[in-house]
């Protein structure tokens, strides 16, 4: 039987070797393309395919960009990786939306020693010991308390209330973060109440934030679950803002929340169709994308799609060679890149550093207001 | 807590109480008659808000002519879901059943998420349901009211239905010894079917009400629902119709209380309805309004 084995495991690992001959690099692409996240991950695919067009190779070869849904599960999220390394035996992989996927398929990805390029995972675990997991985003403990910064230093305000989905590491991370930032520059948080992914009514924890009067609430949901939360505590006659996380940026918030969205602020990625100066590479990008969905603005997710694809296609370019550990070296000394969401530079955790956004929703559309740099 | 709040608190529950009661009387009445856990019940209450969907928005029919259509439709799709996954198994032990059922809830869900994409999309609100009412500080619109008022009517139908008309008879002719009632002359498939069409229809209602009150719908949107009103179904007893409906109000009471009394403990709520449903079952081993075990013999 371990003879057996053993043969089997050289075979593999002599068709895994063999593929640095082919003709084409293999990218894989992993996202939720259905269920729970599919919004965000089909924007990112679509990012993503825009790149892949503008740059169709690299190093005189032709780049396949191979797609895999992980259904926003995290169980498919590991089987997916698995695929695109065991069958597809991808040179680099893109991916996910979702830091609890991202955690689970980077375990995959870590031990066949495949580089990932995270599009929108910000939870500080995704690259934490990791040798082989970097992403074009920033993370939480940046964005939570940029959003604190912001509430304070520009809005002036000092109490906050807090409502997280306890089942999702995002919202829990961002909400902890928050809180250290708003209660060290000088705010207090009133009220932390929690709900759970697939919960459909909150009047009973809106009630409750209303009752302690906050001047703000960190609310940081995804978005459809956030449209929801919003409406309701307008049908309950909240006054109060609401402020949440980049999870909230999609077009559909809109859509979904109606009137009830009006004056919702949430942190972002330094990009949105409608910020005033541009960097060339984000008019650029824009632009393609107008040409290619005419009926559909892009958003954070299509950017960081696209930028990820670029930070591969970059470091495959450095890098001379499409062998995995090449690239992952690459990936390291990435600097200075400019991208749609601002310069990218890798930092020592494998995080991109770039500036954060703050977009809030005026005459049911989103505005981008500026950018901020985190105090605390 | 201020009275004004406990106040609010009520009013919440009394709305997704009833709502899980909506649910649980569609999942009981199968119960009571077949002895079927119909798992595909939250998917049916799925189809039904899809429909309305359909109509509503992306055909532009008006808000009467989507619910029947709604209703109609999920009510075929019951029938069928009997007549493919269940009627063949009639004669097979009850776990066949239990597990064809399993089977139709993920196919149906895997299906939605085939044909409606598995993105969540908005339903609109018919504004006059949404416009509060203010009495005093506390708020209500008129879908809340509007809610427990249909179900109780409904489960006072539905107890007409049951013990007032031939078919009620022979639905309960059934539920005793489905064989005897057989060479009694009864077509028991028709019986069953309109048991399940019934049952349907009552879901399809539900998931309208569902889909107008938390204006979001997606292919998965049953699971959850149909979940707690089986938990709800559980706890009143399952079979009994006015038990569901009480049920559920009070699982929609457990849930908005733990929270309102317990704010640190808010995202454990499941928990605590889980924990009142294992006391209820130690105690009253057929739930609260359950018939008693000897009869059943």
């Amino acid at each position: 039987m371990r003879k057996l084995l053993t043969g089997m495991m050289i075979c593999l690992l002599a068709a895994g070797a063999s593929y640095g001959a082919d003709d084409v690099i293999k990218i894989g692409f992993f996202n939720c393309l259905t269920g729970q996240n599919a919004f965000g991950g089909q924007l990112e695919l679509e990012g993503a395919e825009l790149a892949h067009a503008e740059i169709p190779e690299v190093l005189g070869k032709k780049i396949e960009l191979i797609v895999v849904d992980n259904k926003s599960d995290k169980v498919e999220a590991a089987n997916a990786v698995t695929r695109l390394i065991d069958r597809d035996k991808v040179n680099a992989i893109i991916g996910t939306y979702g830091s609890s996927l991202a955690i689970a398929g980077g375990e995959v990805a870590e031990t066949a020693g495949i580089p990932v390029m995270g599009t929108s995972c910000t939870n500080p675990l995704v690259t934490l010991h990791k040798r082989f997991y970097f992403r074009a985003c920033f993370i939480d403990p940046f964005q939570g308390s940029g959003a604190a910064t912001y509430a304070i230093r520009s809005l002036g305000f000092k109490k906050a209330a807090i409502l997280t989905d306890v089942a999702n590491d995002y919202s829990v991370g961002l909400s902890s973060f928050f809180k250290q930032a708003f209660s060290k520059l000088g705010g207090q948080v009133v009220s932390e109440m929690r709900y759970q992914s697939g919960d459909q009514d909150f009047t009973a924890q809106l009630t409750e934030i209303i009752s302690k009067k906050p001047d703000i609430v960190f609310l940081p949901a995804y978005f459809s679950e956030g449209a929801i939360i919003l409406k309701q505590a307008k049908e309950l006659g909240a006054t109060f803002r609401f402020m949440g996380g980049d999870a909230m940026d999609n077009p559909e918030v809109v859509t979904l929340g109606g009137e009830a969205v009006e004056g919702f602020m949430h942190t972002t990625f330094a990009y949105d169709p409608s910020m005033k100066d541009m960097n060339p590479v984000a008019q650029n990008f824009t632009e393609k994308w107008k040409k290619a969905h005419p009926n559909k603005d892009p958003n954070v997710n299509a950017a960081l799609g696209y930028d990820a694809y670029i930070l591969i296609a970059d470091a495959i370019r450095r890098a001379g060679s499409a062998d995995p550990a090449h690239i992952r070296d690459a990936l390291e000394q990435t600097k200075d890149v400019p991208t749609v969401t601002g310069i990218t530079t890798m930092n020592a955790t494998h995080d991109a550093e770039k500036e954060l956004g703050i977009v809030e929703i005026r005459n049911g559309k989103k505005l981008f207001i500026g950018t901020i740099k985190p105090e605390v | 807590m201020t009275l004004n709040m406990f106040v609010q608190h009520t009013v919440n529950a009394l709305g997704l109480g009833s709502l899980y009661g909506l649910i649980a009387i569609g999942y009981t009445m199968v119960y009571g008659i077949l002895r079927l856990i119909n798992f595909a019940h939250g998917d049916i209450f799925m189809l039904g808000a899809y429909f309305v969907f359909f109509t509503t928005i992306q055909f532009k029919l008006p808000w009467e002519l989507g619910v029947a259509i709604a209703i109609l439709g999920a009510t075929i799709c019951g029938l069928l879901v009997d007549r493919i996954a269940y009627r063949p198994l009639r004669s097979a032990p009850r776990i066949s059943a239990l597990i064809s059922a399993i089977g139709v809830s993920f196919f149906l869900e895997n299906l939605a998420t085939v044909v409606f994409t598995g993105m969540p999309r908005a339903v609109v609100q018919p504004p006059w349901l949404m416009r509060p009412i203010l009495l005093g500080e506390v708020r209500l619109v008129p879908l809340g009211i509007m809610v427990p008022v249909i179900s109780f009517v409904l489960v006072a139908l539905l107890l007409w239905i049951v013990y007032k008309t031939k078919p009620g008879l022979a639905m309960r002719s059934i539920s005793f010894d489905i064989e005897t009632t057989r060479l009694m002359g009864v077509s028991v498939d028709k019986i069953i079917a309109l048991t399940f069409a019934l049952g349907s229809a009552l879901a399809a209602l539900a998931g309208i009400m569902w889909a107008l009150r938390y204006p979001r719908v997606e292919p998965f949107m049953g699971v959850f629902p149909g979940f707690k009103a089986f938990i709800a179904a559980v706890f009143g007893g399952i079979g009994s119709i006015p038990g569901a409906m009480v049920g559920g109000v009070i699982l929609g009471f457990v849930e908005i209380m733990s929270i309102a009394f317990f704010p640190t403990l808010s995202g454990y709520k499941d928990a605590f309805a889980f924990i009142l449903l294992i006391i209820i079952l130690l105690v009253r081993p057929t739930g609260l309004m359950g018939e008693k075990l000897e009869e059943k013999i």
